[in-house]
């Protein structure tokens, strides 16, 4: 129920009742409501639930996490590697 | 430690010959510079990071600890991807009420199903509802006897059946959290706005933090911490939860829906009840902020207003859903056509009760995979695709999940 989809904004309508636009989903593009994201511009990236954008994605905290994790990857590594030895 | 600009070479790739194809994976994450849907997908399913996570996990957990996943939507992506799997012994996952269908009382229920048969209506809502069995027929049941009930993606959706059709009633059965009660208040702004006065909402809308404490205060199942919702938290933010640490002195780690999402929240957990601190974790940063979408917020607040609500498995929990405003009143299809209902019958056998609890496990249910099963469901864990009972049917691993059993009988 709580499913929300990633997407890329390729459109804003800056209308006055609602601001809608139109979002990537991979190839796929649908109209969304973008009432609650009013700072998103287009190109960047949402995540929608049942046809409203709930949240811009941030990009930088995306490559952050995925920093985190990689190197988490490495020391894991390491740890291993160590235990081997040990 | 590590190669920490992306778009750079990473020399640790050149390194270790054993470990050369476990870091590609990994690097192969940070290098990539320009963002692509995918990114935000496939980046966090991939399986070495997994594997790191799951290492990470296994080395920090030192004493049995029971976590409970509140959304439903975490059910499924756990057992979809084989979570259970990677996870040590000592950590025991609990599905909890996260299944806005599932709770939907079987009242709620025959209620809406009365209210498809006010003449000339058009009742609408989300498509799992529509196969939930009430006391006595479902919502496709009422449809195959002439009842006009038809599935929408959006509540806008709704309220375009609304505009297309001026001379009927167009009511929208509302289900779901925090997450989908704030669109449903944007259709109710947008009805009263261009003035469609045949649009109709039923708000069996629930929110996540008072059911969460009534598990909690019940006490029927020892909880170490909680998965928290990631899209109801975008919505409420993180700072929601801090009654649990406060009030319970529990964590909670704020979790998205990938694979590496889910095992982060569950790293953060364990590293905070292994170390006596229990805090809030946002686990899911790129769309969960400590204050949540307050556009959200405020349109929500705008319509709706808290009660008291019924929760299957729960009963009455206090000040736990939203019901119209006053000001919003004519548009609230309980006020604008009362109906009268028996009281509900539950599915004889169906423990779907205690499983919402986190008491049991699906296979904890005698009739689990026997006479209930997604083809012939008995109750409404296992009609929905969120549904505990469906996500253990489909993904489950039938030897853990019998070891689990045996484990605590």
């Amino acid at each position: 129920m709580c499913l929300g989809i990633p997407g890329r904004i390729v459109e804003i309508d800056d209308n006055p009742l609602m601001r809608m636009g139109k979002v990537d989903f991979g190839g796929v593009i649908r109209e969304v409501c973008l009432a609650y994201v009013p700072e998103a511009q287009v190109g960047d990236y949402v995540i929608v639930h049942v046809g409203f954008a709930i949240s811009r994605i941030d990009e930088e905290e995306a490559q952050e996490t995925l920093r985190l994790l990689a190197e988490m990857g490495l020391s894991v590594s390491d740890e291993l590697e160590g235990g081997k030895e040990r | 430690m590590g190669e920490k600009r992306p778009g750079n070479s990473c020399a640790l790739c050149t390194s270790a010959v054993e470990t050369f194809e476990k870091l590609r994976g990994l690097c192969a994450l940070v290098v990539k510079s320009k963002m692509t849907v995918t990114t935000f997908t496939d980046s966090f399913r991939d399986p070495d990071a997994a594997r790191a996570l799951a290492e990470a996990i296994r080395a920090r957990s030192t004493r049995p600890i029971r976590l409970m996943e509140f959304c439903g939507g975490h059910t499924h992506a756990i057992l979809r991807y084989g979570i259970p799997s990677l996870l040590p012994e000592t950590i025991d996952l609990r599905s909890g009420p996260g299944c806005p269908v599932c709770v939907t009382s079987a009242t709620d229920l025959d209620r809406a199903i009365t209210l498809a048969q006010v003449p000339r209506a058009i009742l609408t809502t989300f498509g799992d509802m529509v196969r939930v069995p009430g006391s006595r027929a479902s919502l496709s049941q009422a449809k195959a006897q002439g009842a006009d009930v038809r599935v929408v993606y959006s509540p806008l959706d709704a309220l375009q059946i609304a505009r297309q059709n001026p001379d009927r009633p167009v009511i929208f059965l509302g289900v779901g959290f925090e997450t989908t009660a704030p669109m449903v208040a944007s259709a109710v702004v947008a009805a009263e706005t261009e003035g469609v006065g045949n649009f109709y909402v039923f708000s069996t809308h629930k929110l996540t933090p008072p059911a969460t404490r009534a598990i909690l205060d019940a006490g029927e199942v020892a909880l170490d911490g909680i998965i928290g919702p990631g899209h109801v938290t975008t919505v409420i933010g993180s700072e929601a939860w801090r009654f649990l640490p406060d009030d319970y002195t529990i964590p909670v780690a704020i979790a998205g829906f990938e694979p590496l999402d889910i095992l982060r929240a569950i790293l953060a957990l364990v590293e905070m009840i292994e170390e006596g601190k229990p805090d809030v974790a946002n686990a899911y940063a790129r769309s969960v902020r400590p204050e949540g979408n307050p556009a959200a917020q405020q349109v929500m607040e705008r319509v709706f207003e808290i009660a008291d609500a019924d929760w299957r498995g729960f009963g009455t929990v206090p000040a736990s859903g939203l019901r119209l405003r006053e000001e919003y009143a004519r548009f609230d299809a309980g006020r604008a056509f009362p109906v009268e209902v028996e009281p509900a019958r539950e599915p004889p056998g169906c423990r779907c009760g205690e499983i919402l609890r986190g008491v049991l496990r699906p296979p904890d249910c005698p009739l689990f995979a026997r006479a209930c099963t997604p083809e012939h469901p008995v109750g409404p864990c296992m009609v929905s695709a969120e549904g505990a009972c469906a996500a253990y049917y489909r993904y489950g691993n039938l030897e853990r999940r019998t070891a689990h059993v045996e484990r605590e009988m």
